[in-house]
């Protein structure tokens, strides 16, 4: 990957993640969000994980963030006016950024950074071949039960929307009850 | 550096074409649906008068490719009071820039060879292709919820929230579709989807992926429709319930953008159908050397018009493609909006999923892909 390209895909993306806690409007928030994760997704495609890359495009970008854009729209979030909650909150939020900055300084600094532009993977590295191989050996078990408990998810996720409260049911009862009686 | 050069000429002719389809779609929309329903349609605007000399019908091309884009561009570019400005006005242009840069992984002909050096026929040759293209169709949806969200308009939202959950569903169709056909090429790769495509079956049946994965085209073509918003799914917009959906506070060229994304998307799913079902630029019969015909005759046809060829045949059969669509958006009436969601949840995706599924054990059983 040119030097170039990865200053300016650095540049953008912490740009975007920026807006993401700083714009006041959610939708505005997510946008910048779908930009920081579409310019992550290229930095991963040039570092030859293409398939991560183009996965993070689709899944992220692509179908995650349309379901946040509904969220915030079903919510029908407002526009932020102004910073709000707990003194005590901010300051312990700031100390909290405030480590955590430390703590990437001492970790990053003494080892002097050095950035490779240059990929030396062997070849198929990244390619949808390499990446099953691993998933379905590797890391087979892994995988299965992550799948089990994405079914798992989905089908509590229908139970809860689908769920009849007792209140619900003897409504019905009444109403079936009252056909009845009218027959 | 001649690469990059060719690669970008390639890129522009590839974009070019697509909008060139587009602009059919849009003389078919206006004509054709006039032939179809048995009335005049375009026939005003004749610049010289000089076919209405010879007696020739006239054909309306420049009431629909010249004056209805005019008027477009030179109307007022209207933003409504409260609408949110920066992404009333990007919105369009989100949804029509994916479009229009997925047309460059589409191979549009074989290699060809000029002046002793040889280019192949796709602007950029993606070994992940296949996932590009999923990508770029899984952002295009953020123009249209946008559109509708920047109008300050409830029916411009609910137009939008339509659209992008439609849009949304049928992606997951189309998804399994194209996983389908990934796994009998066995590559993500469009220009080694096509040349597998080459040869024949029996010794007349072109090897086209129509012959393996009926079902698929079916998947992608139904999927592709409801993808580009069109009748039989253009439930975004309805005269009598939502205007017309998320566009309906856009106005000259922003809205011209929204219904040319349409069109594109129409040329886009033609131009993907070619290349993974009808053979891409093959030619039946047709090899390196020249045409082997079933009877076992030989005709030899220089490796240049091998290529052009190539390309006539790519191009040819998107243009029946496009027309096959515009003759679908003017044959059918519209689901109703849950018939258009039943459509996508229980039908095809179990027939993509089940789809996948044969096709895994026959790859398998098969001896796989490679």
């Amino acid at each position: 990957m040119p030097a170039g390209l990865f200053w300016f895909l650095a540049a953008l993306s912490i740009l975007a993640a920026l807006g993401v806690v700083l714009q006041r409007n959610p939708v505005h928030c997510l946008l910048a969000l779908v930009l920081t994760l579409l310019a992550i997704a290229v930095l991963f495609i040039g570092q030859d994980a293409i398939v991560v890359g183009f996965l993070q495009a689709i899944v992220y970008a692509g179908a995650v963030m349309v379901l946040f854009l509904f969220v915030i729209w079903l919510l029908n979030l407002p526009v932020e006016s102004g910073p709000t909650g707990h003194l005590a909150l901010k300051l312990f939020g700031t100390l909290a950024v405030a480590a955590l900055l430390a703590e990437l300084a001492v970790f990053l600094v003494p080892s002097r950074l050095q950035l490779k532009f240059s990929s030396a993977h062997a070849a198929g590295y990244g390619s949808i071949d390499a990446l099953s191989q691993t998933l379905f050996s590797e890391y087979l078990i892994a995988f299965e039960v992550t799948s089990v408990l994405l079914l798992v998810a989905v089908i509590g996720a229908v139970a809860l929307a689908r769920r009849t409260t007792q209140a619900e049911l003897q409504e019905r009862k009444e109403a079936s009850a009252r056909v009845e009686k009218a027959a | 550096m001649t690469e990059l050069v060719v690669g970008a000429i390639e890129a522009i002719l590839m974009v070019l074409i697509g909008l060139h389809l587009s602009i059919f779609l849009l003389y078919f929309e206006r004509k054709g649906s006039a032939l179809i329903q048995d009335r005049v349609g375009a026939n005003r605007a004749a610049i010289t008068g000089f076919g209405r000399k010879l007696g020739m019908p006239n054909l309306g091309i420049v009431n629909t490719l010249v004056a209805d884009p005019l008027k477009l561009f030179t109307k007022e570019d209207f933003v409504p009071e409260g609408a949110d400005h920066f992404l009333h006005g990007l919105a369009p242009f989100l949804a029509l820039f994916p479009v229009l840069v997925t047309f460059v992984v589409i191979p549009f002909g074989d290699t060809i060879t000029i002046a002793g050096q040889t280019f192949n026929l796709q602007a950029a040759n993606l070994n992940a292709a296949a996932l590009y293209l999923l990508a770029t169709i899984g952002i295009g949806v953020y123009g249209v919820a946008l559109g509708g969200w920047a109008s300050n308009n409830r029916w411009a939202l609910l137009g939008g929230i339509r659209a992008t959950a439609q849009m949304i569903s049928y992606e997951i169709a189309m998804g399994l579709a194209i996983v389908a056909v990934i796994m009998t090429y066995g590559t993500l790769d469009l220009q080694e989807m096509v040349r597998s495509q080459g040869g024949v079956w029996f010794g007349f049946l072109p090897r086209w992926g129509l012959f393996v994965q009926p079902l698929a085209f079916i998947l992608l073509l139904t999927a592709g429709v409801a993808e580009s918003k069109r009748v039989p799914f253009d439930l975004p917009e309805g005269e009598s319930e939502l205007i017309l959906g998320y566009m309906v506070e856009y106005s000259g060229g922003k809205q011209a953008a929204f219904m040319f994304t349409d069109f594109a998307e129409q040329a886009l799913t033609a131009m993907l159908l070619v290349t993974f079902f009808l053979g891409g630029w093959q030619v039946p019969w047709l090899y390196r050397d020249g045409f082997h015909l079933p009877g076992g005759h030989i005709i030899a046809v220089a490796p240049l018009l091998v290529s052009i060829l190539g390309i006539v045949s790519f191009l040819v059969k998107v243009v029946v493609l496009c027309a096959f669509l515009g003759l679908v958006r003017w044959t059918l009436p519209r689901f109703r909006y849950d018939q258009l969601m039943r459509l996508g949840w229980k039908g095809l995706v179990p027939l993509g999923l089940a789809n996948v599924l044969v096709t895994a054990f026959i790859v398998v059983a098969t001896g796989g892909a490679h």
